[in-house]
């Protein structure tokens, strides 16, 4: 038997296989999954930001027909509250995480109190509109800075002025320095705003107990089961793990979100195993709005040091980081290891010292938002730059320029804790992203246009970000305080069929991510891409992972699948000896076949060779049938992906709207598997970063009311708000994985908000203006202009 | 997101329609494209016990030209936005509309509907305004005819009865010397607007004979601008008549703020749309 040797499918751009499933309405989501004798959940929220929960009375609720209980928090004290799994090193001893439902007391808006079940879910909410709470209202305080001022209402007894945690990274006597002989030096208070990551689909889950063998299983939209079940079981109900199942269905987008540990996970499985029938909560969006996290939120002093001819000479920050009410899963990392040790960005800077305090107030929890601390870093550094270099009068490009690591600094250490970055070569990037906005003669015409009354403007972002999350000796418990590894895991299975069945850790929700491994797995074992199955999110049938999120799933789950794969490929070509009566050194393994080196006529091929290993009946000495192969891939370094991105807009002076005419994308991933995903992911992540420099603000009002609580409110872009995006690359492989991948999630994200923010300062020069917060609302700008 | 439970009717004509609502009275809400009410029942602000959906009433539905034009109370967006023989004779109605919500709200959504309910920041209700335009409504007692200018009375409340149903809207063609337009600042998120300004000008001898503009967006009710329409009457209509006669728009109306526009801000645009709109209505008017 012989076989055509395979068409490589790495690098071509391949539609993505889960695609015609889900534009068809043919996935399974959460809401999708019915289940007989199911009970369904509505909430009693608090209406207050913060308050004592003084009675509650669920008896005309219980009246209703069809409503089977009502539970409340001092129900459930036999459970424990959420954990929370990254501490950053420096949180003690107040952390405070919230429980299944509140007890005694509510510390954000949309707070969960009470739970209703119900046979149908009208029934449910209807009569959760029947439980009567009674509250004592307590001060409020929803800004982090003025929450650790003297006199500032106080969340949690064990947490003075409200903070969480002082965390610091960097040199902070040679920064001083630095600022003390600087020939310039740059100060601006820098707002990065909150945001609420507003997945299309929301959140829930789903449990059912059973009791005959006090097992659960849980579907829940989330972005890591694995890690799921041993926080829930661990740490909140105290039952062995092997007791839990978490099934993520089909996951309509996370941005992060969709990581944490959240409530209604605990309460479904708390109810579930009390009434012994299966309960669903699904949260609407108003529900999501309030009570699933937040992203963003920091207030900051930035300054920035440096010379007259542009060299940078020192950074110091100082970040105030709300966390919220309650710290959510990963919290306290995400304003200080994600951001702090990151925030030098794409330049040599000498010296630099970041100081985060990590504070409690009366709003939604905070945790990672696509991109989670490295957008906040590159933003504050790349409006930093650009805000020196008008103050020294020298062209943003260049102070770019002159300040780059050089390819020849990697590994790169940028004294601020950060492992180092892997690989890179900046100036390539940005001379391609200024080459395609044709940066000399906008330059013109941005003069030009100037003299008729028309302000146009230009914005460069050089940005690096940190993917590939972790080495677990660095990012765990002695180190950065995360609480376990951060390894990923899969498995390979070539059956007797021939066909091919991948189990990740990592899962998709909405990366695409079945399409780009089975790439990858079709290419290495020389098996047609069709016979490649990639299967994921139950934890009963995949290996231990910790998950998708941190742009990691490629560069730590592919390459645990490339690692099954050498390992599957090592023991078919020692079968493949014993089968050709060769010496296993004299086998090559190449294009899914085995043959003896310069004999390739007689080869076997793979599915022969799973055929023989499953059949077993000829196996060699002490081999175990079956082509099964188990990796667990703990990644050496993180991967430090970059790129340059370019904006131009124009500004309507008379209103302040801003025209975003052009942007241009340069970014630099490593090797890309799958161009057409990369692009797909970049634009997503542009129009996210976007969102944040243009419309999107979350708003709480004095008393904690979410103003911006609907999509009536909170601006998420339309396809008409989204710019057209001009996509081109360099590549840089990653030297830290074997498939030479850095990550493409976020990258879009943490490169784009500086940008359009640059530009539209860069537009509004002429009328003095240095710096803006964001969103560039028109109002802002029009105000810029007009008020002196 | 769950509306309170309700009883749902459907009837198939006017008369059927109008019993249920003397039947049913303050508990009753009409149900047309449902893109103001629904919502409002799902965020629980509006719970009405009882919906009438009038949908099924086939002779609400449609746009007439003859000697005026007359468009039934059920046309939707979609069918104005495309309606050929609109855009010769007012093309400020699909013009406008075009900018409203999105594509799915413009199937659904209906020019009745959303003069009933009179949102604020309607699109449709500047337009309706500007274009002086007629509303029909039956009621028990029948048939009777309201002016734009007398409909919209307070926010979201208008001059309809509670048992009184809209049935059409009729408006005048435009022709030789006469010219219309709407500028809309749409909000971010919602895609309302912030402020939107429609404008009618006629121009008789190369002066402005008739002017009527109106802002919807930046305050409760949506209103004409009165000082501005006189202050351009009998003048030339050119660029420096548009931006005298529009000086001191937007200064004395109610103007409501939020966290997206300030109630200076919004007045500040009441004059930059207010322009605009004039602007292109007297370009068009020249022809």
């Amino acid at each position: 038997m012989t076989t055509e040797i395979k068409e490589r499918i790495v690098g071509r751009s391949i539609k993505r296989r889960e695609d015609p499933k889900l534009i068809t309405g043919k996935g399974s989501y959460i809401d999708d999954i019915k289940l007989a004798g199911m009970l369904h959940v509505a909430l009693v929220r608090s209406p207050y930001a913060h308050a004592t929960i003084t009675s509650i009375d669920a008896s005309a609720a219980l009246a209703v027909p069809g409503v089977v209980a009502v539970f409340i928090g001092n129900d459930m004290l036999d459970i424990n509250p959420l954990p929370c799994a990254w501490a950053a090193g420096r949180v003690k001893n107040n952390l405070n995480t919230p429980r299944a439902l509140a007890v005694g007391t509510v510390r954000h808006v949309g707070e969960a109190v009470a739970m209703v079940l119900a046979e149908d879910r009208y029934i449910a909410r209807d009569a959760a509109d029947l439980v009567e709470v009674e509250y004592a209202a307590l001060p409020v305080v929803v800004d982090a800075k003025k929450a650790t001022e003297p006199g500032a209402p106080q969340l949690h007894e064990n947490a003075p002025n409200n903070i969480v945690m002082e965390w610091d990274c960097g040199d902070k006597a040679k920064t001083d320095a630095a600022f003390a002989s600087a020939e310039v030096t740059i100060a601006e208070p820098i707002i990065n705003q909150r945001l609420i990551p507003t997945p299309m689909e929301t959140r829930g889950s789903i449990t059912r107990y059973d009791e005959a063998t006090g097992e659960f299983t849980v579907w829940m939209t989330s972005q890591a089961p694995h890690v799921m079940r041993l926080l829930l079981t661990a740490f909140v109900f105290g039952i062995p793990e092997t007791k839990l199942r978490c099934i993520s269905p089909n996951i309509g987008g996370g941005f992060g979100q969709k990581i944490f540990c959240y409530n209604d996970m605990a309460f479904t499985m708390w109810a579930a195993r009390k009434l012994g029938r299966p309960v669903k909560f699904v949260e609407d969006r108003s529900e999501n709005y309030k009570a699933s996290t937040h992203g963003r939120d920091h207030i900051t002093d930035a300054e920035l040091a440096g010379t007259k001819d542009g060299t940078i000479t020192g950074l110091r920050v100082k970040t105030y980081a709300n966390l919220g009410g309650y710290l959510s899963t990963i919290a306290p990392g995400i304003p200080t290891t994600l951001y702090g040790r990151i925030l030098s960005g794409v330049y040599k800077i000498p010296a630099a010292y970041c100081h985060v305090t990590g504070v409690y107030t009366n709003t939604a929890m905070v945790d990672a938002y696509r991109g989670a601390g490295r957008p906040e870093a590159s933003y504050l550094i790349e409006r930093m730059i650009d805000r020196y270099a008008a103050e020294i009068g020298l062209d943003p490009a260049d102070v770019r320029r002159k300040n780059f690591i050089q390819p020849e600094d990697f590994p790169y250490d940028n004294g601020l804790g950060m492992l180092p970055y892997d690989s890179g070569n900046y100036e390539p990037a940005l001379d391609k992203a200024l080459a395609i906005a044709g940066y000399a003669d906008f330059r013109k015409a941005q003069a030009e246009a100037r003299q008729n009354g028309r302000y146009l403007g230009l914005g460069i972002s050089s940005y690096v970000e940190v993917c590939g999350v972790a080495p677990s000796a660095w990012v765990g418990l002695a180190g950065e305080g995360w609480g376990a590894g951060l390894f990923e895991s899969a498995n390979v299975r070539v059956h007797l069929t021939g066909k091919v069945a991948v189990t990740t850790g990592s899962l998709p929700h909405g990366q695409g991510l079945e399409t780009t491994f089975a790439q990858v797995v079709s290419d290495e074992l020389g098996v047609p891409y069709d016979d490649v199955e990639i299967q994921w999110g139950d934890t009963q049938g995949t290996p231990f992972g910790y998950g998708t999120y941190g742009s990691r799933s490629l560069t730590v789950g592919g390459t645990a699948i490339k690692k099954s794969l050498d390992k599957i490929k090592e023991k078919a070509k020692k079968l493949a000896a014993h089968m050709l009566e060769a010496n296993e050194a004299d086998i090559v393994f190449e294009d899914g076949k085995a043959y003896v080196k310069g004999s390739p006529d007689k080869a076997k091929t793979l599915g022969e060779i799973a055929l023989q290993a499953s059949l077993a009946y000829s196996l060699p000495a002490g081999m175990e049938p079956f082509l099964d192969e188990t990796s667990y891939y703990d990644p050496p370094n993180c991967t430090f992906p970059f790129g340059t991105h370019i904006s131009i807009v124009e500004v309507d002076t008379e209103t302040g709207r801003i025209d975003l005419k052009r942007y241009i994308a340069v970014d630099d991933c490593g090797n890309q598997i799958n161009p057409l995903i990369v692009q797909g992911q970049i634009h997503g992540g542009i129009v996210q970063g976007v969102a944040q420099a243009l419309y999107e603000r979350a708003v709480y009002d004095e008393d904690g009311q979410l103003l911006s609580g609907t999509l009536m409110d909170y601006a998420i872009p339309t396809a008409e708000m989204s710019p057209h995006i001009e996509t081109d690359h360099t590549v840089t492989p990653s030297p830290v994985n074997p498939l030479g991948v850095k990550g493409a999630g976020e990258a879009g994200t943490i490169a784009s908000a500086q940008c359009v923010m640059n530009a539209v300062i860069d537009a509004l020069a002429p009328f003095g203006v240095k710096h803006m917060q964001m969103p560039a609302s028109p109002e802002r700008v029009w105000k810029a202009i007009h008020q002196k | 997101m769950i509306p309170s439970a309700f009883a749902y009717f459907a009837p198939t004509s006017v008369a059927e329609a109008i019993s249920l609502l003397e039947q049913y009275g303050d508990e009753a809400k009409i149900l047309a494209g449902g893109h103001s009410l629904i919502p409002a029942m799902k965020l629980r602000l509006a719970a009405p016990s009882v919906l009438i959906d009038i949908t099924k009433i086939a002779e609400l539905r449609g746009v007439v030209i003859n000697g005026s034009i007359n468009i039934g109370a059920l046309t939707t967006w979609h069918t104005i936005e495309y309606h050929d023989g609109l855009k010769g004779v007012c093309g400020v109605l699909p013009e406008a509309v075009a900018q409203i919500g999105d594509i799915q709200v413009r199937n659904r959504g209906t020019l009745g509907g959303a003069l009933a309910h009179a949102d604020p920041s309607a699109d449709a209700t500047a337009v309706v305004l500007a274009l002086d335009a007629q509303i029909r409504t039956h009621g028990p007692g029948g048939e009777r005819t309201i002016a734009a200018s007398d409909f919209f009375t307070d926010m979201l409340s208008t001059a309809l009865e509670p048992n009184e149903l809209i049935t059409a809207v009729i408006c005048n063609k435009l022709g030789a010397g006469e010219g219309a337009a709407y500028a809309k600042f749409p909000h971010p998120a919602s895609r309302y607007a912030i402020v939107g300004a429609a404008a009618y000008v006629k121009l008789s001898g190369g002066k402005v004979s008739a002017c009527r503009v109106a802002i919807t967006g930046a305050g409760p009710v949506p209103t004409r601008q009165a000082e501005t329409e006189q202050a351009l009457l009998n003048s030339d209509g050119s660029d420096e008549a548009v931006a005298k006669a529009t000086e001191e728009s937007g200064t004395t109306m109610d103007v409501l703020g939020d966290i997206h526009a300030s109630e200076d801000y919004r007045r500040a645009m009441v004059k930059v749309y207010t322009k605009r709109a004039l602007t292109t209505a007297l370009a068009r008017a020249r022809g």
